[in-house]
């Protein structure tokens, strides 16, 4: 069976690869495994239809207990020859139905065997997560097939309707399934049925379980997707609406019934009551239609809610009865919605009230209407009387109110549904015609390709029909691999009983239901109009939902960088700190002040940080940042750290030159209207706390307020932190090791150095990639949609900023006016020129020395490259970035990959040698004049380092240093009267 | 670790949330500054004070503990690549609306105009974005949410 499924599989995705060449010859392909799967049942009638099992199991993933179980008994068997069965039949009626139907032909007939497969699957799956899988396919693939023809929007929207409320129901089976399977212990649905678990769990999984079935079923309240998919081609929705899809549904129940039915209180009342009243929606409606095809579809609804109904009960009758009407339902509807495509591609119409009286050329077409009609009525001698029969004599067995209502209930729907056969059989026929369309019957005969599919379900019905005893060991089978029971015996005559009372009673309400319809039909239009559908109620679902998740959206992503922060901030202080005041104990004040030399530097800090809070210019900000880092430095000097001084007083100066650069272009203040009392920190402070100005201020109080909070806050958090985590100090500091190993391990004095090059080589490795990651992101940022001025551009690109405009229009090279360089170098002073190029000289090699000298003294890669950009930045200032670029001929991404790719060759060579990664390996060589020399790996890593970090000042210079010639296309939105405006 | 550095880390910590709430992106990288220093205080801190951590200058247990330090080293210069990357985003506001105002993300403000009638939005938003220091030119806004 695993092999019928993968050739499922294979030749459906082959059919759709190639349909397009293959066309409706695909149709011939597309039988053979459904025919094989024919073979397969055949071959093993003897065990399967003789009570023996067939398991099968593949190896997935066993240690999550995942394997790919199939278990057949007599009802998968059934059910299987079914969906083969009429497999075969459908695949033959498309190759002449789908004939010259267009380029998806192909797709679709693949579509079909792969749905075909899955729902194999479906019935022969054991492993519960295996069947949930093979669910969703059939889920998935209906959709594709119902909108194949996706240029039609009735198509579109049909197919994303059953998509979503088919897929709605089986995410809830999927829940199900996994409180059923966890709270019985095992995966296998043979196991779980026959031990079924109870309990508040087990029972919340059946009722998840029953809701993905009755949404597959087309049960009423979700039972709307089922007419809608009647859109699809002919073979299509015969598959879908007999044998297969909406049988999903119907095999859980089936399954689920007798286990569950007995130990639950409410299961039949609810299954039961669901079933029928589905049966008694989906039969009004059917009676009311004049497309037949529609009418087939509400006919649908109405027998699934009957097969619901009888399987509910959960009985050894029930079982019985239902496999052999879940057969014959199979086996006339699709027979019905092969005969109506006949009829509509011939005569391009399915309306009753439309197509002309059937001659002798249609006999075929006509009998099998006839019969078909027949058996979904229960007239004897069709199958559908034998079924039925059976369907009532297990639902009359019960004793009580409750189900007597019930009984009556099932007959006033089988009514219903012998009067909608009835109309099906004459609108079929051509006997209501009013305005018939003009095409002659003789002329449009059905060929064989049509009819001979139809003739053999025909058949079936008939046979079965007529003499019963044939499907004794089908049905018995068939229902003993649902529950046990003996064997049975089906027959027409089935004594002068209830059932048969009933079926008298149904076949004169049905016949008089049709002779009524010339006044039924208005008024149940009518009706219909009045009582809201389903459909409504789908729409209203789904704008529900649009509605709550745009509700949601707002509340929860107002799109406020600040808010977002906040939130972020405040809960991340707010939680531990809540934990701590819980759980936590306070270790006790440390000492107040470490050293008096930190007195002035904290005076500093906290000073600079307040007024780059206070002032409102932008570049004031900026310096008091700076002035705060310079503070920083002169806390590593006391700490005792040199090299992190050296690095921070680099990068201070390097930051505060970027800085300008990209504040230049900024606003001077963040604010654009400035205060009355000027800009002083101190008339800052006094003008805040005025109210006329809180009342001006835009920022409300509240705002401001929560900001505040937040600070606050983070601000206790980090307070708690700092003191209760300095109070525990670990008893063998890793400190000692590394100052005993520095010198005899990584050849370095500078244990800071030895460090980050050697112990902690990784770390380091991974920081200079996160330096090339953002010094690329920057460059990206900045020069996003620019490109160097080129000769020839016949407009000058160029944005001049401008203190109170945003963008100044370009403007073309012929007129007078040009835009003015961004930067004006400073005067190229001769005196200035060569007194940067002394001190850029003397900085560059004094960062080359700290980079040499690193490992044994201050110093090291960083230290030095963050040394080397400053001195960049001197000949920035001297000369723009011009200036720069002379500087060397490599452009400063290349010294990037360079330095990585040095530092990352260093850190691979030693596995060459059979060492691990970044083991420090060392040369000493005797050179001529200057003795022993000594080159370690480290050094070239270190170099690497510095490349780096060189290459990253490099680049942010080349970001925000030049001039922005930008492609106007791309960013300039200045209106076009705005260009007229601002030439003279 | 004394009360007074605890305290002063803790408050750049408190004083860069202050900043990195605000609507301006040069304060958030300001704010983002002061934070990275509060960090590097914590962090230096862990260790012991000393001599430089330099072999052969003192006895080991008066050498200042050199793996703080290496943690902070590299903590400043990722701190100054982050420095670059948001000022490349300043840079590129500036490029694109000659302001450096985070605004309102358009999609999301059209989002919520769909669900609640135009006038409590505007309320709502004056309330919500009240804008970094003292606020800004209404139509100086980076790009009006439609």
């Amino acid at each position: 069976m695993i092999a019928l499924l993968l050739t499922h599989l294979v030749v459906g995705v082959g059919i759709i690869a190639f349909g397009r060449r293959l066309g409706t010859r695909a149709a011939v392909i597309a039988v053979l495994p459904a025919v094989a799967t024919l073979a397969w049942l055949l071959a093993r009638r003897q065990s399967l239809f003789g009570g023996g099992i067939v398991t099968e199991k593949m190896s997935w993933m066993p240690a999550l207990g995942l394997d790919l179980e199939l278990r057949i008994d007599g009802f998968s068997a059934m059910l299987v020859l079914l969906v083969a069965g009429i497999g075969v039949a459908v695949h033959v009626y498309a190759r002449t139905y789908l004939d010259g139907g267009g380029p998806r032909t192909g797709r679709l007939i693949g579509l079909l065997v792969l749905f075909g497969g899955a729902m194999l699957g479906v019935v022969t799956a054991d492993h519960l997560l295996v069947l949930y899988g093979f669910w969703e396919l059939t889920t998935i693939t209906s959709f594709l097939l119902i909108g194949n023809d996706h240029e039609k929007p009735e198509a579109r929207a049909a197919s994303v309707q059953a998509l979503l409320v088919t897929g709605a129901g089986g995410l809830s089976m999927l829940g199900g399934f996994l409180l059923l399977g966890s709270s019985a212990g095992t995966w296998r649905l043979g196991e779980l049925l026959a031990a079924p678990p109870s309990g508040t769990v087990a029972t919340v999984g059946v009722v998840l379980v029953l809701l993905g079935a009755f949404t597959k079923s087309a049960q009423v309240p979700f039972h709307s997707w089922l007419p809608g998919a009647m859109v699809a081609p002919t073979p299509v929705s015969a598959y879908l609406h007999s044998a297969t899809m909406v049988k999903a549904g119907v095999y859980l129940i089936a399954r689920f019934a007798p286990a569950f039915a007995p130990v639950l209180g409410w299961w039949r009342p609810v299954v039961v009551s669901i079933g029928l009243a589905t049966m008694l929606a989906g039969g009004l409606r059917a009676l009311r239609q004049q497309d037949l095809k529609l009418l087939l579809a509400h006919g649908t609804v109405s027998q699934l809610g009957f097969l619901v109904a009888v399987f509910g009960i959960g009985s050894p009758r029930a079982a019985i009865a239902g496999t052999a009407l879940l057969f014959a339902h199979a086996v006339f509807k699709a027979a019905n919605f092969l005969t109506v495509g006949a009829v509509d591609i011939r005569f391009g119409t399915r309306d009753r009230r439309q197509l002309p009286r059937l001659d002798r050329t249609w006999l075929p077409t006509a009998i099998t209407a006839v019969v078909g009609a027949a058996s979904m009525a229960g007239i004897p001698l069709t199958f559908g009387f034998v079924a039925k029969e059976l369907t009532f004599d297990a639902m009359f067995a019960p004793a009580g109110p409750w189900w007597f209502l019930a009984a009556a209930v099932l007959i006033v729907g089988a009514a219903f549904t012998a009067g909608y056969s009835l109309r099906f059989a004459s609108g079929l026929l051509g006997r209501d015609a009013i305005d018939p369309v003009d095409r002659s019957p003789a002329a449009n005969r059905a060929g064989v390709g049509l009819t001979a599919p139809m003739i053999v379900l025909t058949a079936v019905t008939l046979v079965f029909g007529i003499i019963p005893a044939f499907g004794d060991q089908l049905f018995t089978a068939a229902a003993r691999g649902l529950t046990a029971l003996d064997r049975v015996e089906l027959a027409i005559w089935h004594g002068l009983g209830a059932p048969l009372l009933a079926s008298i009673a149904v076949l004169t309400v049905g016949v008089a239901l049709h002779a009524g319809r010339r006044t039924l039909t208005p008024s149940l239009e009518r009706a219909g109009h009045r009582v809201p559908d389903a459909n409504s109620g789908y729409r209203g679902a789904l704008q529900g939902l649009n509605v709550l998740a745009d509700r949601t959206t707002a509340i929860t992503q107002p799109g406020a960088l600040p808010i977002y922060a906040g939130v972020v901030l405040t809960v991340a202080a707010v939680l531990p700190l809540t934990f701590f005041t819980l759980h936590g104990t306070w270790p006790g004040w440390p000492e107040l002040v470490g050293t008096p030399a930190h007195l002035p530097i904290v005076a500093a800090l906290l000073g600079s940080a307040l007024a780059a809070v206070l002032v409102r210019r932008r570049f004031s900000a900026a310096l008091f940042l700076g002035v705060s880092g310079y503070a920083m430095a002169a806390l590593f000097v006391v700490q005792g750290s040199p090299d992190l001084a050296l690095t921070q007083v680099s990068i201070e100066t390097l930051s505060t030159v970027l800085f300008v650069l990209v504040l230049r272009r900024l606003p001077d203040q963040f604010t654009w209207a400035p205060k009355p009392d000027g800009d002083s920190v101190r008339a800052r402070l006094r003008h805040r706390f005025t109210p006329e100005d809180r009342a001006n201020s835009p920022m409300t109080t509240g705002v401001r307020a929560r900001r505040i909070a937040a600070a606050v806050s983070v601000f206790s958090l980090v307070f708690v932190l700092a003191i209760v985590t300095s109070s525990e100090q670990p008893d063998t500091p890793a400190t000692d090791e590394m100052i005993e190993r520095s010198l005899p391990d990584g050849h370095g004095r500078n244990i800071v150095n030895v460090t980050l090059v050697d112990f902690r080589g990784y770390d380091t490795l991974g920081e200079i990639t996160v330096l090339a990651c953002a010094a690329l992101g920057t460059i990206a940022l900045a020069r996003a949609g620019r490109r160097p001025a080129r000769a020839g551009d016949t407009q000058r690109t160029a944005i001049r900023p401008s203190r109170d405009r945003g963008f100044v229009a370009p403007v073309a090279d012929d007129t007078a006016e040009v835009a003015p360089p961004l930067l004006t170098p400073l005067s190229r002073l001769v005196i200035i020129d060569v007194t940067v190029r002394v001190v850029f000289s003397a900085v560059m090699i004094g960062s080359l020395y700290l980079l040499f000298a690193g490992h044994n003294r201050p110093g090291g890669g960083f230290a030095g490259g963050i040394l080397a950009g400053a001195a960049v930045s001197l000949r920035y200032l001297a000369g723009g970035i011009e200036s720069v670029r002379s500087l060397i001929r490599f452009r400063p991404w290349t010294i990037l990959g360079t330095g990585i790719g040095l530092a990352g060759l260093t850190a691979l060579t030693p596995i060459l040698f059979g060492h691990p990664v970044l083991t420090s390996g060392r040369l000493e060589t005797d050179l001529p004049l200057l003795g022993t020399v000594e080159v370690g790996s480290v050094l070239v890593f270190d170099l690497g380092v510095y490349l780096a970090v060189l290459s990253l000042a490099m680049m942010l210079f080349e970001s925000f240093g030049d001039d922005p010639f930008i492609d106007r296309e791309d960013l300039v939105e200045a209106p076009t009267d705005e260009v007229e405006a601002v030439r003279p | 670790m004394s009360i007074l550095l605890a305290f002063t880390a803790a408050s750049l910590f408190g004083i860069g949330t202050y900043l990195v709430l605000q609507r301006k992106l040069s304060r958030v990288i300001i704010g983002v500054g002061l934070m990275s220093h509060g960090g590097n205080i914590l962090l230096i801190t862990a260790g012991r004070r000393g001599l430089a951590p330099l072999v052969g200058i003192g006895e080991p247990q008066e050498l200042a503990d050199p793996l703080p330090q290496a943690l902070v080293l590299t903590a400043i210069v990722i701190g100054f690549g982050v420095t670059g990357l948001l000022l490349a985003l300043a840079y590129r506001s500036w490029l694109l609306s000659d302001d450096d105002e985070i605004a309102d993300d358009a999609e999301d403000v059209a989002v919520a105009r769909l669900v609640r009638p135009d006038d409590e939005v505007d309320d709502a938003e004056t309330l919500e974005t009240g804008h970094g220091y003292d606020g800004t030119q209404p139509e100086k806004g980076v790009e009006a949410p439609r």
